[in-house]
Parts: structure tokens; sequence; C-alpha cells
């Protein structure tokens, strides 16, 4: 099955039908959606800003970071509850957004990057502030790069 | 002058015709509206949640204070300057909109309850400021304006829906009131 093909099956699934249907269910949906956004951007800047040296200095890296972990990881749960809904409804559209393209690739990237590096360095042993301020940078600018092409499928 | 005539006026505007029917400025305004809730409630989510006790608990909550509600007033600013424009290119739909309408009370009530809390922690010196679990009204103040952004948030959102507006009647004698609707 081509890709576009898979599209088209999961727009027609009960639950994206579902949605379809309903006045309502999308906007709630989304709502919630915007909610998580409100506190994955929390869980993130706060240790991001942390490491770039706006945080709490007295304490370390490694406490604030494992304090917002569970934030972090019950944000992502409600963006990816209320995200999958979404594009259900509306996955033939999403195949011919570029700006939801640009958002998986950007969200690949940014789960991998904040999973893979930054959390297993933030957690770690202390890293001279140069680097701080590097993986800051970077987590920045990809979950940014997340959440403005996320904005944008809505205006293609 | 009455608030309606002055959107109306407004809404005559050759600036507010320009960002209405703009390709570009208007979803760039909206972007950046909808983007600076991330600083803005995100960060203030963090010092309400330390308010309840749930994070960063071996913390002062003078020094999260400190630290995090400066990016929430700048968070704050961004939303408020975007949100004036957004306002300013479709002036009389958004102020007859009940979720705009619900959305202003909302925006005041977390005012209220950040000014007050403010005024109290104030006076006490922050009595509690190092406790793990700050006391029963700190978390009062947490809570409401945890549920108040949040709700200023949806009911941002929802203003992009027409379900309630004036020109789609019938509608209950309510909404109406509350959208301050002017029937023929």
């Amino acid at each position: 099955m081509t890709l576009l093909g898979l599209f088209e099956r999961l727009e027609a699934s009960g639950l994206g039908t579902a949605i379809r249907d309903s006045a309502w269910l999308f906007p709630v949906i989304e709502a919630a959606h915007l909610l998580g956004l409100a506190l994955l951007g929390g869980a993130v800047l706060v240790l991001d800003l942390r490491l770039l040296g706006f945080g709490f200095q007295q304490k370390p890296v490694s406490y604030v970071a494992r304090q917002l972990e569970p934030w972090l990881v019950g944000a992502i749960a409600v963006m990816v509850a209320t995200g999958v809904p979404l594009f259900l409804s509306e996955a033939v559209k999403c195949f011919h957004s570029e700006a939801f393209r640009l958002k998986m690739v950007a969200l690949a990237l940014a789960l991998t990057f904040t999973f893979g590096v930054r959390n297993p360095l933030a957690k770690g042993q202390p890293l001279p502030a140069r680097w701080n301020r590097a993986v800051a940078a970077c987590s920045l600018a990809l979950w940014l790069t997340v959440a403005v092409a996320g904005r944008w499928i809505g205006f293609s | 002058m009455s608030l309606l005539s002055f959107c109306e006026w407004l809404a005559r505007s050759e600036w507010s015709i320009a960002l209405h029917e703009s390709l570009y400025a208007y979803p760039l305004v909206e972007t950046t509206h909808v983007l600076s809730l991330l600083l803005f409630v995100g960060t203030v989510s963090f010092v309400d949640l330390r308010l309840l006790g749930w994070v960063f608990r071996d913390v002062n909550v003078s020094e999260v204070t400190a630290r995090l509600l400066p990016w929430t007033v700048a968070g704050f600013a961004i939303s408020v300057v975007t949100g004036s424009l957004l306002f300013y290119a479709i002036p009389v739909r958004t102020f007859q909109s009940l979720f705009f309408r619900i959305k202003v009370v909302m925006l005041l009530v977390a005012g209220v309850n950040s000014a007050l809390f403010q005024r109290a922690s104030r006076r006490s010196a922050l009595a509690w400021d190092g406790d793990p679990t700050p006391p029963l009204r700190a978390r009062v103040a947490g809570a409401v304006s945890l549920v108040s952004w949040a709700t200023v948030i949806v009911m941002g959102r929802m203003i992009a829906y027409n379900w309630f507006d004036c020109d789609r009647q019938p509608q209950p004698a309510f909404v109406n009131w509350a959208a301050g609707c002017i029937l023929p």
C-alpha cells in the first residue's frame, strides 16, 4: 500500500470519521492539544532556561532535569493522545501539507534529541556552560519548529 | 460613543482592513499569539505547580517566582500586543463573540487572583517560603491561576468558531444577551 493509501484508510477509520462528523469534537480535542502545548512549553523552557544560565542557579541542572521529566513526559503524552485523533480526522489533508511533514520530521528530531541527548546529559555529570547553552539552543530550535509548523497546518 | 460603535469605527480604519485581508501578516501575528502562550502560560504553570507543591519542592517559592515570572511577564506582553492586533483586525465580530467575552472575564479572574496573592505574600513575607507543600490559601491561588489560564486558552481557541455568532440566529436569549447581539 502506498503512503497516501494508508493515510486514506486512516482518515476513513472510525475515530477519524467520528471527529469529522461532529461539530464540536475537533475544537475540543484541539483545545486540549493547546493546553498540552502550554505545559510542554513550560517543561521544555524551564530546563532550557536553566541550561542557558537563567534558571535556578543554586540547584544543579540534574535536579531541574529530574523534577521536570515527569511533566515533560506527561505533556508529550497529552500532545500525542490529542494529536493522533486530530490527524486521523484529516489525514489526507496532512499528507499533502508541507507544514505537517516538516512538523513530523522536526518532532522526530526533537524527541530523539530530548530523550537521547539533552535529558541524559542534563541528568548526568555537570557539563561546561558552553555545552549546556548549545544543548538548550538545539532543544529550543527543534521544539519551536514543531510548534510553528504545527500551527501552520491549520493555515494550509 | 458605545464600545460597539468604537469597534465599528476601528473596523473601518484602513490598517484594520489591511491586516484582516493580509495573506501573511494575520497568520504570522496569530502564530506569534498562539506561541507566546508557550512562554507565558508555560512558565506561569510551573510557578502554580510549585504553589501546589507538585514540583521543585526543594526550591523556595520566592526563588521559583523570581526566576520564572520575568519570562511569564515577557510572554504576557507578547500575548497582549499580538492579541490587540488580532482584535484590531476583526473588531466587531470579536467584541460580540461569546468566547472572547468569557476569555476577558477569565483574564480578569487570573489578574485579580495574582494581585491578591502577591499582596498577601508581601504582607506575610512568605513565612512558608521553603515549605515543600505551601499552605492551603497558596495552593488555592495556584489552582485558580492554572484553571483560569487554561480557560483563557480554550476560550481563545474557540473564538475561531462561529457557533454563537450574532449573525447566526436563532440563538438562546442568554447567548444573545451575553454576546451583546443587537437583534433586528
